[in-house]
């Protein structure tokens, strides 16, 4: 009796571990590398390289710049302005730009790398997308000039409105 | 308010039969003289054959989407549905606002996969013929863009607006699929797992971070929309369905989701879709669109043409559940009468109402007022503004206003 009831559980744990139907396949390695593309504000899922602000300006200028102005100020439409509007949160005039918006450097990184340039996403490598990720927090003054960033060094860049942020999510609500 | 409505049929009645008395020696004595007319070209020649796909007839090619705010780049598309020009709650899918942030991709279904890794037991992929084998579900929902109506300041209005660019951006569709929560199920959610990234599989990989809870609750996995595939422009062959929450986490062209810890703060739920509040913090993950209404008759371009009865209709929805109420106003907010509400008033849903409205010809100011199962009320514009301040941009979803001139000309009041 006890040996049935064991056998019984058992075969109960396995049933619930199992996959309900069984549809599909699993994902193969190749599949999830090719695909996990994003990245945490820990600089989870940050690829190998590296990329400096003076790659990044020469880079920006020849990719970037047609469309979000020469030093990111001035773009063809408002909405992608990249530099300036430090301070005008708060104003009835606010200007959300990547230095005076965005709470994580790499999200930068994570948007460039899977959205840009506008022609030919995807078309970056790492090293390219950290060095233009380098210049535009360079235009906006978030980092010095010289800087070199990495998985290690961009997690650590410290955005302006890095505490800017409430969420509104009530689970249930 | 019933009374007022019973009283109707028979007032009509009488001022028809008025009508009719005045009209009909005029009719008779044209009728004396007038040869039979002869019948219309249609009933005198064979018709068309009919076409492999259906279109509407030509004479209504003014019923389309339109883009309110031309973006510079062509791909970036923000199309509004005619709201003024469509009866009934189901938006035909040809006419479904469609929101796109790298235009709308070519993707084969037979190549299409949904990867699901990340905090789960076995990472899986997923063929459509996969996703399909689950049990459906089919369901009648609106989906609103969070940016729908998105008038703050006042210097950006243009006074020729209409219902279809005040309020466009929202549709309503029976949405067919399956559970997320059963496709969840077979990579086995681990525990600890509290958000999923969902992520497109168009030319910006559009992402939003969805927290685990909505994705176990009411979450469809959509390849349908009123009783065919998804529309190119709404994420065939597979997209995210979250009812009541806002269009952008909806994700369309769903490739990969992805379990874990933590909001992942992609781009579109940090620069785009949160809202600045007047103290310079901002509102993320305000995900649910609260309860809105608008009147699409009368509203420009639909105007009145003479006094006398008029229907006012219009639509109300809350992504909070069914509308509960709806009540109209024709003096700018000083009365309120209480509309009827057409069936079937369903949650998170596009619901009609109308009320009966004798116009005498003079100016009037339209509103409406919608109020939810959970008690919220639209707030007035000026409510609304003073509490959001003037960087708002999203979730708005004040009591909207029409003006009536006396030639029955109907313009945007702000």
């Amino acid at each position: 009796m006890g040996a049935v009831a064991g056998l019984f559980l058992l075969t109960g744990a396995a049933l619930a571990a199992d996959p309900p139907y069984g549809f599909g396949q699993p994902a193969t390695p190749g599949e999830i590398a090719g695909a996990n593309i994003d990245i945490l504000p820990d600089g989870t899922g940050l690829p190998p390289g590296q990329g400096s602000v003076g790659q990044g300006a020469a880079l920006y200028a020849s990719t970037c710049a047609a469309c979000h102005g020469e030093r990111g100020e001035k773009p063809l439409d408002a909405t992608m302005r990249l530099v300036g509007g430090a301070g005008t949160l708060a104003t009835p005039k606010a200007v959300q730009t990547v230095g005076s918006y965005w709470p994580y450097a790499t999200t930068l990184f994570d948007y460039i790398r899977r959205a840009m340039p506008f022609p030919a996403p995807r078309s970056l490598s790492p090293d390219q997308v950290y060095a233009v990720t380098a210049y535009v927090l360079r235009l906006n003054g978030v980092v010095p000039d010289g800087t070199v960033l990495d998985a290690a060094s961009l997690p650590r860049v410290r955005m302006p409105n890095r505490d800017g942020f409430i969420s509104a999510y009530k689970p249930g609500r | 308010m019933p009374d007022e409505s019973a009283k109707w049929p028979r007032r009509g009645l009488l001022r028809g039969a008025g009508l009719a008395l005045a009209a009909a020696p005029l009719r008779k004595a044209l009728a004396a003289d007038e040869p039979a007319q002869a019948p219309p070209r249609w009933m005198t020649e064979q018709g068309d054959t009919v076409a492999d796909y259906g279109m509407p007839s030509p004479y209504e090619r003014a019923v389309i989407r339109r883009i309110r705010d031309k973006q510079k780049m062509p791909t970036v598309i923000s199309t509004m549905t005619p709201l003024q020009d469509l009866v009934g709650i189901i938006t035909p899918n040809g006419l479904h606002h469609a929101r796109c942030h790298a235009g709308v991709p070519a993707i084969d279904p037979d190549r299409h996969r949904l990867l699901v890794h990340g905090m789960v037991d076995r990472p899986m992929s997923f063929g459509m013929d996969d996703l399909t084998r689950f049990p459906s579900v089919s369901r009648l929902h609106f989906l609103e863009c969070s940016g729908n109506s998105k008038f703050f300041k006042a210097a950006l209005i243009k006074p020729n607006w209409t219902a279809q660019d005040t309020h466009g951006q929202v549709s309503c569709a029976e949405w067919t699929g399956v559970r997320l929560a059963d496709v969840l199920a077979e990579a086995g959610v681990q525990k600890g797992a509290t958000w999923m990234l969902a992520e497109g599989a168009d030319a910006c990989a559009m992402s939003r971070s969805i927290p685990i809870e909505k994705a176990l609750d009411d979450a469809i996995l959509a390849y349908a929309q009123n009783g065919e595939r998804l529309r190119p422009e709404n994420g065939y062959p597979l997209r995210l369905f979250l009812p009541g929450w806002e269009g952008n986490t909806s994700v369309k062209w769903l490739h990969r989701l992805k379990l874990g810890t933590q909001p992942f703060e992609t781009r579109d739920e940090t620069a785009k879709y949160t809202d600045l509040m007047p103290d310079g913090t901002a509102l993320q993950f305000n995900f649910v669109m609260e309860v809105k209404s608008v009147i699409t008759f009368p509203s420009p371009g639909k105007d009145p043409k003479q006094p006398g009865f008029h229907e006012i209709g219009g639509l109300a929805w809350s992504g909070r559940g069914r509308v509960a109420r709806v009540e109209v106003s024709t003096d700018g907010g000083a009365n309120w009468r209480e509309a009827t509400l057409q069936e079937p008033v369903l949650p998170q849903c596009l619901t009609r109402f109308r009320l009966p409205w004798d116009w005498d010809g003079g100016p009037a100011v339209l509103q409406s007022r919608a109020t939810d199962e959970t008690g919220d009320v639209q707030p007035t514009r000026e409510k609304l503004l003073a509490a959001r301040g003037p960087n708002f941009i999203y979730h708005y979803n004040a009591i909207h206003s029409w003006r009536v001139a006396p030639g029955g000309e109907v313009k945007l009041a702000v």
